[in-house]
Protein backbone atom coordinates (compact mmCIF):
# COMPACT_ATOMS: atom_id res chain seq x y z
CA UNK A 1 0.00 0.00 0.00
CA UNK A 2 2.41 2.69 -1.26
CA UNK A 3 0.83 5.96 -3.15
CA UNK A 4 1.87 6.42 -6.76
CA UNK A 5 3.71 8.97 -8.06
CA UNK A 6 3.38 12.85 -7.30
CA UNK A 7 5.65 15.77 -7.57
CA UNK A 8 6.36 17.62 -4.78
CA UNK A 9 7.04 21.10 -3.91
CA UNK A 10 7.19 23.07 -0.41
CA UNK A 11 7.07 26.61 -0.71
CA UNK A 12 8.30 29.01 1.88
CA UNK A 13 5.95 31.56 1.40
CA UNK A 14 2.05 32.04 0.83
CA UNK A 15 2.58 33.57 -2.34
CA UNK A 16 4.57 30.77 -3.67
CA UNK A 17 2.01 28.13 -2.43
CA UNK A 18 -0.99 29.72 -4.05
CA UNK A 19 1.30 29.61 -7.81
CA UNK A 20 1.78 26.43 -7.19
CA UNK A 21 -2.40 25.64 -6.13
CA UNK A 22 -3.22 27.10 -10.01
CA UNK A 23 -1.33 24.34 -11.50
CA UNK A 24 -4.21 21.48 -12.37
CA UNK A 25 -4.34 18.13 -10.32
CA UNK A 26 -2.97 19.55 -7.26
CA UNK A 27 -3.67 18.87 -3.79
CA UNK A 28 -2.70 20.52 -0.64
CA UNK A 29 -0.98 18.74 1.86
CA UNK A 30 -1.42 19.71 5.52
CA UNK A 31 -1.25 17.31 8.37
CA UNK A 32 -1.93 14.27 5.51
CA UNK A 33 -3.98 12.44 8.17
CA UNK A 34 -6.58 12.04 5.67
CA UNK A 35 -4.72 12.63 2.36
CA UNK A 36 -2.06 10.38 2.99
CA UNK A 37 -4.44 7.07 3.81
CA UNK A 38 -6.20 7.92 0.98
CA UNK A 39 -3.15 7.89 -1.53
CA UNK A 40 -1.87 5.22 0.39
CA UNK A 41 -5.10 3.24 -0.72
CA UNK A 42 -4.86 4.86 -3.83
CA UNK A 43 -8.32 6.77 -3.69
CA UNK A 44 -6.70 9.79 -4.08
CA UNK A 45 -3.95 10.45 -7.25
CA UNK A 46 -3.10 13.86 -7.13
CA UNK A 47 0.30 14.72 -9.61
CA UNK A 48 1.62 17.34 -7.48
CA UNK A 49 1.65 17.73 -3.67
CA UNK A 50 2.11 21.16 -2.17
CA UNK A 51 3.14 20.75 1.10
CA UNK A 52 1.87 24.20 3.39
CA UNK A 53 3.73 22.93 6.31
CA UNK A 54 6.58 25.87 6.39
CA UNK A 55 3.78 28.68 5.69
CA UNK A 56 3.28 30.61 9.23
CA UNK A 57 -0.64 29.34 9.00
CA UNK A 58 -0.73 27.78 12.46
CA UNK A 59 -1.60 31.00 14.98
CA UNK A 60 -4.28 31.07 17.33
CA UNK A 61 -5.06 35.20 18.42
CA UNK A 62 -8.30 36.17 19.99
CA UNK A 63 -9.01 39.93 19.57
CA UNK A 64 -12.00 42.57 19.15
CA UNK A 65 -14.07 39.68 20.26
CA UNK A 66 -12.99 37.25 17.49
CA UNK A 67 -10.70 34.08 17.78
CA UNK A 68 -8.29 33.40 14.77
CA UNK A 69 -7.65 30.10 14.25
CA UNK A 70 -4.92 29.70 11.40
CA UNK A 71 -5.12 27.07 9.22
CA UNK A 72 -2.57 24.80 9.87
CA UNK A 73 -3.19 24.77 13.88
CA UNK A 74 -3.14 20.83 14.84
CA UNK A 75 -5.75 19.59 16.73
CA UNK A 76 -3.82 18.77 19.90
CA UNK A 77 -2.47 22.68 19.76
CA UNK A 78 -6.31 23.81 19.74
CA UNK A 79 -6.87 21.78 21.87
CA UNK A 80 -4.91 22.41 24.55
CA UNK A 81 -5.23 26.45 23.71
CA UNK A 82 -6.21 28.28 26.84
CA UNK A 83 -8.05 31.33 24.55
CA UNK A 84 -9.94 28.66 22.97
CA UNK A 85 -11.05 27.27 25.79
CA UNK A 86 -12.26 30.71 26.60
CA UNK A 87 -12.90 32.10 23.52
CA UNK A 88 -14.64 28.87 21.53
CA UNK A 89 -15.43 26.51 24.21
CA UNK A 90 -17.18 24.22 22.08
CA UNK A 91 -14.23 23.32 20.43
CA UNK A 92 -12.27 21.97 23.04
CA UNK A 93 -14.93 19.30 23.86
CA UNK A 94 -15.55 18.44 19.92
CA UNK A 95 -11.77 18.13 19.32
CA UNK A 96 -11.29 15.49 22.54
CA UNK A 97 -13.49 13.34 20.18
CA UNK A 98 -11.13 13.96 16.95
CA UNK A 99 -9.52 10.42 16.64
CA UNK A 100 -6.37 9.65 18.95
CA UNK A 101 -3.82 11.31 20.23
CA UNK A 102 -0.97 10.78 17.44
CA UNK A 103 -3.33 11.45 14.88
CA UNK A 104 -4.10 15.13 16.63
CA UNK A 105 -0.81 16.02 16.98
CA UNK A 106 -0.48 16.28 12.88
CA UNK A 107 -4.16 17.08 11.63
CA UNK A 108 -5.34 20.51 11.24
CA UNK A 109 -7.86 22.71 11.16
CA UNK A 110 -7.70 23.34 7.84
CA UNK A 111 -7.18 19.79 6.66
CA UNK A 112 -10.69 19.18 8.41
CA UNK A 113 -12.59 21.82 6.72
CA UNK A 114 -11.17 21.26 3.49
CA UNK A 115 -12.07 18.11 3.16
CA UNK A 116 -15.68 17.85 4.66
CA UNK A 117 -15.81 14.60 5.44
CA UNK A 118 -19.60 13.94 6.50
CA UNK A 119 -18.38 12.74 9.99
CA UNK A 120 -15.85 15.20 10.80
CA UNK A 121 -16.60 17.31 13.84
CA UNK A 122 -14.92 20.57 12.93
CA UNK A 123 -17.20 21.53 10.19
CA UNK A 124 -20.13 20.88 12.90
CA UNK A 125 -18.82 23.08 15.24
CA UNK A 126 -17.76 26.20 12.36
CA UNK A 127 -21.34 25.68 11.79
CA UNK A 128 -22.82 26.05 15.17
CA UNK A 129 -20.70 28.69 16.11
CA UNK A 130 -21.16 30.78 12.93
CA UNK A 131 -17.70 31.03 11.78
CA UNK A 132 -16.33 32.79 8.49
CA UNK A 133 -13.97 30.81 6.39
CA UNK A 134 -11.11 33.24 4.83
CA UNK A 135 -9.56 31.45 1.77
CA UNK A 136 -7.29 33.05 -0.92
CA UNK A 137 -5.88 32.87 -4.23
CA UNK A 138 -3.44 33.68 -6.71
CA UNK A 139 -5.71 35.12 -9.18
CA UNK A 140 -8.54 36.18 -6.87
CA UNK A 141 -6.48 37.30 -3.39
CA UNK A 142 -8.56 36.83 -0.09
CA UNK A 143 -12.29 36.13 0.41
CA UNK A 144 -14.55 35.71 3.38
CA UNK A 145 -16.65 32.34 3.10
CA UNK A 146 -19.46 32.10 6.03
CA UNK A 147 -19.13 28.76 7.49
CA UNK A 148 -22.91 28.13 6.28
CA UNK A 149 -22.27 29.00 2.57
CA UNK A 150 -18.53 26.83 2.79
CA UNK A 151 -19.49 22.87 2.88
CA UNK A 152 -21.64 21.85 0.31
CA UNK A 153 -22.17 18.26 1.02
CA UNK A 154 -20.23 14.83 0.95
CA UNK A 155 -16.49 15.91 0.56
CA UNK A 156 -17.63 18.92 -1.05
CA UNK A 157 -16.64 22.92 0.00
CA UNK A 158 -17.06 26.37 -1.75
CA UNK A 159 -13.00 26.26 -2.17
CA UNK A 160 -12.03 26.35 -5.75
CA UNK A 161 -9.01 24.18 -7.12
CA UNK A 162 -6.69 27.17 -6.80
CA UNK A 163 -7.37 27.95 -3.32
CA UNK A 164 -6.27 27.36 -0.15
CA UNK A 165 -8.08 27.90 3.35
CA UNK A 166 -6.11 30.40 5.31
CA UNK A 167 -8.08 30.76 8.51
CA UNK A 168 -11.17 30.55 10.24
CA UNK A 169 -12.47 33.78 12.51
CA UNK A 170 -15.26 32.97 15.19
CA UNK A 171 -17.13 35.41 17.12
CA UNK A 172 -15.74 35.00 20.81
CA UNK A 173 -18.26 33.36 23.17
CA UNK A 174 -20.88 35.78 24.31
CA UNK A 175 -22.48 35.64 27.77
CA UNK A 176 -25.71 33.71 27.87
CA UNK A 177 -24.64 31.40 25.40
CA UNK A 178 -23.57 27.80 26.20
CA UNK A 179 -21.97 25.00 24.31
CA UNK A 180 -22.41 21.40 24.04
CA UNK A 181 -20.35 18.65 21.41
CA UNK A 182 -21.76 15.45 22.14
CA UNK A 183 -20.47 12.24 19.48
CA UNK A 184 -21.54 8.46 19.63
CA UNK A 185 -18.39 6.14 18.38
CA UNK A 186 -18.44 2.26 18.40
CA UNK A 187 -15.08 3.47 20.15
CA UNK A 188 -13.26 6.31 21.57
CA UNK A 189 -11.87 8.23 18.26
CA UNK A 190 -13.66 5.94 15.62
CA UNK A 191 -15.57 7.75 13.14
CA UNK A 192 -19.24 9.24 14.67
CA UNK A 193 -22.04 7.46 14.43
CA UNK A 194 -23.80 10.68 14.91
CA UNK A 195 -22.25 14.19 16.58
CA UNK A 196 -23.83 17.01 17.40
CA UNK A 197 -22.62 20.75 18.02
CA UNK A 198 -25.22 22.90 20.10
CA UNK A 199 -24.95 26.29 20.80
CA UNK A 200 -27.39 27.49 22.90
CA UNK A 201 -28.43 31.22 23.60
CA UNK A 202 -30.64 33.80 24.92
CA UNK A 203 -33.87 33.23 22.69
CA UNK A 204 -31.63 31.83 19.99
CA UNK A 205 -29.68 28.54 19.21
CA UNK A 206 -27.43 27.29 16.43
CA UNK A 207 -27.42 23.43 15.53
CA UNK A 208 -25.24 21.51 13.50
CA UNK A 209 -24.71 17.11 12.80
CA UNK A 210 -21.90 15.25 11.81
CA UNK A 211 -21.95 11.89 10.92
CA UNK A 212 -25.46 12.05 9.79
CA UNK A 213 -25.53 13.62 6.56
CA UNK A 214 -24.07 13.58 3.75
CA UNK A 215 -23.34 17.57 3.52
CA UNK A 216 -23.03 19.21 6.96
CA UNK A 217 -25.44 21.89 7.41
CA UNK A 218 -27.34 24.43 9.97
CA UNK A 219 -30.85 22.74 10.72
CA UNK A 220 -32.74 25.47 10.84
CA UNK A 221 -36.76 23.72 12.00
CA UNK A 222 -34.76 22.41 15.08
CA UNK A 223 -33.09 25.46 15.97
CA UNK A 224 -35.99 27.44 15.63
CA UNK A 225 -38.08 25.03 18.06
CA UNK A 226 -34.53 25.25 20.40
CA UNK A 227 -34.90 29.01 20.43
CA UNK A 228 -39.00 28.80 21.99
CA UNK A 229 -37.33 26.40 24.34
CA UNK A 230 -39.55 23.69 22.20
CA UNK A 231 -37.00 20.66 22.80
CA UNK A 232 -39.47 17.98 21.32
CA UNK A 233 -40.31 19.87 18.42
CA UNK A 234 -36.48 20.47 18.20
CA UNK A 235 -36.47 16.34 18.80
CA UNK A 236 -39.43 15.67 16.24
CA UNK A 237 -37.44 18.05 13.52
CA UNK A 238 -34.38 16.25 13.27
CA UNK A 239 -37.21 13.38 12.53
CA UNK A 240 -36.52 15.12 8.72
CA UNK A 241 -33.03 14.83 8.30
CA UNK A 242 -31.43 12.85 5.10
CA UNK A 243 -29.26 10.86 6.95
CA UNK A 244 -26.75 8.79 5.11
CA UNK A 245 -27.68 4.69 4.79
CA UNK A 246 -25.42 1.70 5.31
CA UNK A 247 -25.80 -1.53 6.11
CA UNK A 248 -24.39 -1.45 9.49
CA UNK A 249 -26.03 1.99 10.81
CA UNK A 250 -29.37 2.69 8.55
CA UNK A 251 -30.80 6.01 8.28
CA UNK A 252 -33.18 5.58 10.46
CA UNK A 253 -30.61 4.42 13.59
CA UNK A 254 -28.69 7.73 12.80
CA UNK A 255 -31.58 9.75 12.65
CA UNK A 256 -32.59 8.18 16.08
CA UNK A 257 -29.03 8.68 17.71
CA UNK A 258 -28.84 12.15 16.51
CA UNK A 259 -32.58 12.93 18.42
CA UNK A 260 -30.92 11.14 21.76
CA UNK A 261 -27.89 13.51 21.56
CA UNK A 262 -30.04 16.55 21.07
CA UNK A 263 -31.62 15.91 24.45
CA UNK A 264 -28.65 15.00 26.04
CA UNK A 265 -27.12 18.10 24.47
CA UNK A 266 -30.20 19.64 26.20
CA UNK A 267 -30.42 18.47 29.26
CA UNK A 268 -26.62 19.30 29.39
CA UNK A 269 -26.84 23.09 28.72
CA UNK A 270 -30.55 24.05 28.08
CA UNK A 271 -32.12 23.08 31.85
CA UNK A 272 -28.76 25.33 33.64
CA UNK A 273 -29.76 27.82 30.92
CA UNK A 274 -33.81 28.50 31.60
CA UNK A 275 -32.49 28.34 35.31
CA UNK A 276 -30.19 31.09 34.48
CA UNK B 1 11.68 -2.12 -4.47
CA UNK B 2 10.95 1.77 -5.82
CA UNK B 3 11.94 1.72 -9.88
CA UNK B 4 15.42 2.80 -10.61
CA UNK B 5 13.95 6.69 -12.12
CA UNK B 6 12.12 6.74 -8.93
CA UNK B 7 12.33 10.78 -7.97
CA UNK B 8 13.74 12.27 -5.06
CA UNK B 9 14.52 15.23 -2.59
CA UNK B 10 17.31 15.60 -0.55
CA UNK B 11 16.77 16.25 3.22
CA UNK B 12 18.52 16.65 6.29
CA UNK B 13 17.81 15.30 9.74
CA UNK B 14 18.66 14.27 13.31
CA UNK B 15 17.74 10.05 13.76
CA UNK B 16 18.33 9.30 17.01
CA UNK B 17 20.87 12.13 17.54
CA UNK B 18 22.80 11.27 14.21
CA UNK B 19 22.86 13.87 11.65
CA UNK B 20 22.04 12.84 8.33
CA UNK B 21 21.83 13.97 4.87
CA UNK B 22 20.82 12.03 2.32
CA UNK B 23 18.18 11.42 -0.79
CA UNK B 24 14.91 10.26 0.02
CA UNK B 25 12.38 8.92 -3.00
CA UNK B 26 9.04 11.17 -2.60
CA UNK B 27 6.82 8.90 -2.24
CA UNK B 28 8.82 6.91 0.80
CA UNK B 29 6.63 7.01 3.97
CA UNK B 30 8.96 8.42 7.26
CA UNK B 31 8.99 4.80 9.16
CA UNK B 32 9.23 3.25 5.39
CA UNK B 33 12.33 5.44 5.18
CA UNK B 34 13.68 4.99 9.28
CA UNK B 35 12.85 0.85 8.54
CA UNK B 36 14.54 0.01 4.91
CA UNK B 37 17.19 2.96 4.21
CA UNK B 38 18.17 4.03 7.89
CA UNK B 39 18.15 0.85 9.27
CA UNK B 40 15.98 1.42 12.26
CA UNK B 41 13.11 -1.69 12.29
CA UNK B 42 11.80 -0.99 15.75
CA UNK B 43 9.06 1.19 14.61
CA UNK B 44 6.23 -1.31 12.43
CA UNK B 45 4.34 -1.12 9.39
CA UNK B 46 1.04 -2.39 10.33
CA UNK B 47 -2.02 -0.88 8.57
CA UNK B 48 -0.03 1.64 6.27
CA UNK B 49 -3.27 4.04 6.49
CA UNK B 50 -3.33 5.51 10.01
CA UNK B 51 -5.42 2.85 11.63
CA UNK B 52 -3.12 0.94 13.82
CA UNK B 53 -0.66 2.87 15.76
CA UNK B 54 2.70 0.27 14.98
CA UNK B 55 4.87 2.80 13.20
CA UNK B 56 4.69 5.48 16.01
CA UNK B 57 8.08 8.35 15.75
CA UNK B 58 8.76 11.20 17.47
CA UNK B 59 8.96 14.43 15.18
CA UNK B 60 10.16 17.25 16.85
CA UNK B 61 9.49 16.06 20.27
CA UNK B 62 6.01 14.75 19.28
CA UNK B 63 4.63 11.18 18.38
CA UNK B 64 3.09 10.60 15.26
CA UNK B 65 2.14 8.13 12.94
CA UNK B 66 5.22 7.27 10.63
CA UNK B 67 3.00 5.77 8.06
CA UNK B 68 1.12 9.59 7.46
CA UNK B 69 4.11 11.51 6.99
CA UNK B 70 6.48 11.19 4.42
CA UNK B 71 10.20 10.95 4.79
CA UNK B 72 10.57 14.03 2.66
CA UNK B 73 9.09 16.13 5.32
CA UNK B 74 11.59 14.80 7.73
CA UNK B 75 13.32 17.48 6.41
CA UNK B 76 14.74 19.71 9.25
CA UNK B 77 13.55 17.71 11.81
CA UNK B 78 14.62 15.40 15.00
CA UNK B 79 12.94 11.82 14.65
CA UNK B 80 13.08 9.58 17.48
CA UNK B 81 12.58 6.07 17.67
CA UNK B 82 12.18 3.70 19.82
CA UNK B 83 15.68 2.46 19.22
CA UNK B 84 16.84 6.01 20.62
CA UNK B 85 14.34 6.87 23.35
CA UNK B 86 15.96 6.99 26.06
CA UNK B 87 14.04 9.10 28.38
CA UNK B 88 13.35 8.18 31.86
CA UNK B 89 9.75 7.48 31.24
CA UNK B 90 10.41 5.11 28.27
CA UNK B 91 12.86 3.11 30.04
CA UNK B 92 10.41 2.84 32.99
CA UNK B 93 7.27 1.72 30.73
CA UNK B 94 9.90 -0.35 28.78
CA UNK B 95 10.88 -2.63 32.31
CA UNK B 96 6.75 -2.17 33.43
CA UNK B 97 5.75 -4.07 30.00
CA UNK B 98 8.57 -6.71 30.70
CA UNK B 99 7.23 -6.92 34.33
CA UNK B 100 3.70 -6.98 33.56
CA UNK B 101 3.67 -9.37 30.67
CA UNK B 102 1.73 -6.44 27.95
CA UNK B 103 2.99 -7.93 25.17
CA UNK B 104 3.13 -11.47 23.46
CA UNK B 105 4.23 -10.98 19.81
CA UNK B 106 6.04 -7.18 20.41
CA UNK B 107 4.23 -5.90 17.11
CA UNK B 108 2.66 -3.07 18.84
CA UNK B 109 5.09 -2.44 21.52
CA UNK B 110 6.95 0.55 20.38
CA UNK B 111 4.17 2.15 19.64
CA UNK B 112 2.29 1.82 22.55
CA UNK B 113 5.65 2.47 24.66
CA UNK B 114 5.94 6.11 23.19
CA UNK B 115 2.19 6.56 22.94
CA UNK B 116 2.19 5.79 26.36
CA UNK B 117 5.37 8.11 27.59
CA UNK B 118 3.98 11.45 26.02
CA UNK B 119 0.46 10.59 27.96
CA UNK B 120 3.06 10.61 31.44
CA UNK B 121 4.63 13.18 30.20
CA UNK B 122 1.89 15.72 29.67
CA UNK B 123 -0.48 13.66 32.41
CA UNK B 124 2.01 11.76 35.38
CA UNK B 125 -1.65 10.42 36.87
CA UNK B 126 -4.42 9.22 34.39
CA UNK B 127 -6.81 7.14 35.80
CA UNK B 128 -7.13 3.78 33.79
CA UNK B 129 -10.08 5.24 31.52
CA UNK B 130 -7.96 8.02 30.75
CA UNK B 131 -4.77 5.34 29.67
CA UNK B 132 -7.06 3.57 27.15
CA UNK B 133 -8.20 6.77 25.70
CA UNK B 134 -4.34 7.60 25.43
CA UNK B 135 -4.05 4.51 23.67
CA UNK B 136 -7.02 3.80 21.56
CA UNK B 137 -5.18 4.61 18.37
CA UNK B 138 -2.68 1.68 19.21
CA UNK B 139 -4.12 -1.47 18.27
CA UNK B 140 -3.07 -5.11 20.23
CA UNK B 141 -4.40 -7.91 18.72
CA UNK B 142 -2.69 -10.06 21.78
CA UNK B 143 -2.88 -8.95 24.67
CA UNK B 144 -6.18 -7.87 25.50
CA UNK B 145 -5.14 -4.74 26.61
CA UNK B 146 -5.40 -5.44 30.33
CA UNK B 147 -1.72 -5.67 31.06
CA UNK B 148 -0.66 -3.37 28.93
CA UNK B 149 -3.14 -0.38 30.99
CA UNK B 150 -1.74 -2.34 33.94
CA UNK B 151 1.70 -1.45 33.29
CA UNK B 152 1.10 1.70 32.03
CA UNK B 153 -0.81 2.43 35.87
CA UNK B 154 2.18 1.57 37.43
CA UNK B 155 4.82 3.30 36.27
CA UNK B 156 2.39 6.32 36.76
CA UNK B 157 1.86 4.72 40.17
CA UNK B 158 5.89 6.23 40.84
CA UNK B 159 5.35 9.45 39.18
CA UNK B 160 5.76 12.61 41.32
CA UNK B 161 2.43 14.02 41.06
CA UNK B 162 2.84 17.37 38.76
Amino acid sequence: MKPARFDYARPATLAEALALLAKPDTAVLAGGQSLMPMMNLRVARPARLVDINRLPLGEIALGNGVLRIGALARHAAVLASPLVAQAAPLLPQALAQVAHAAIRNRGTLGGSLSLADPAAELPACMLALDATLVAASAARGERRIAASAFFHGLYSTALEPDELLLRAELPAAAPGWRYAFLELARRHGDFAMAGLALALGPGAARLALCGVEAGQRRQPAAEAALAAGDLPAAIAALGTAEAMDSPDLPAAQRVHLAQVLLRRAFQQIGAAHAAA
Amino acid sequence: MLPPDEPTAEIACTVNGEAIHTQVPLRRSLVDWLRHDVGLTGSHVGCEHGVCGACHVRVDGQVVRGCLMLAVQADGATVETIEGARDPLTLALQDAFFHHAALQCGFCTPGMILQAAELLAQHPAPTRAEVREALSGNYCRCTGYQPIVDAVMAVSAILPAK
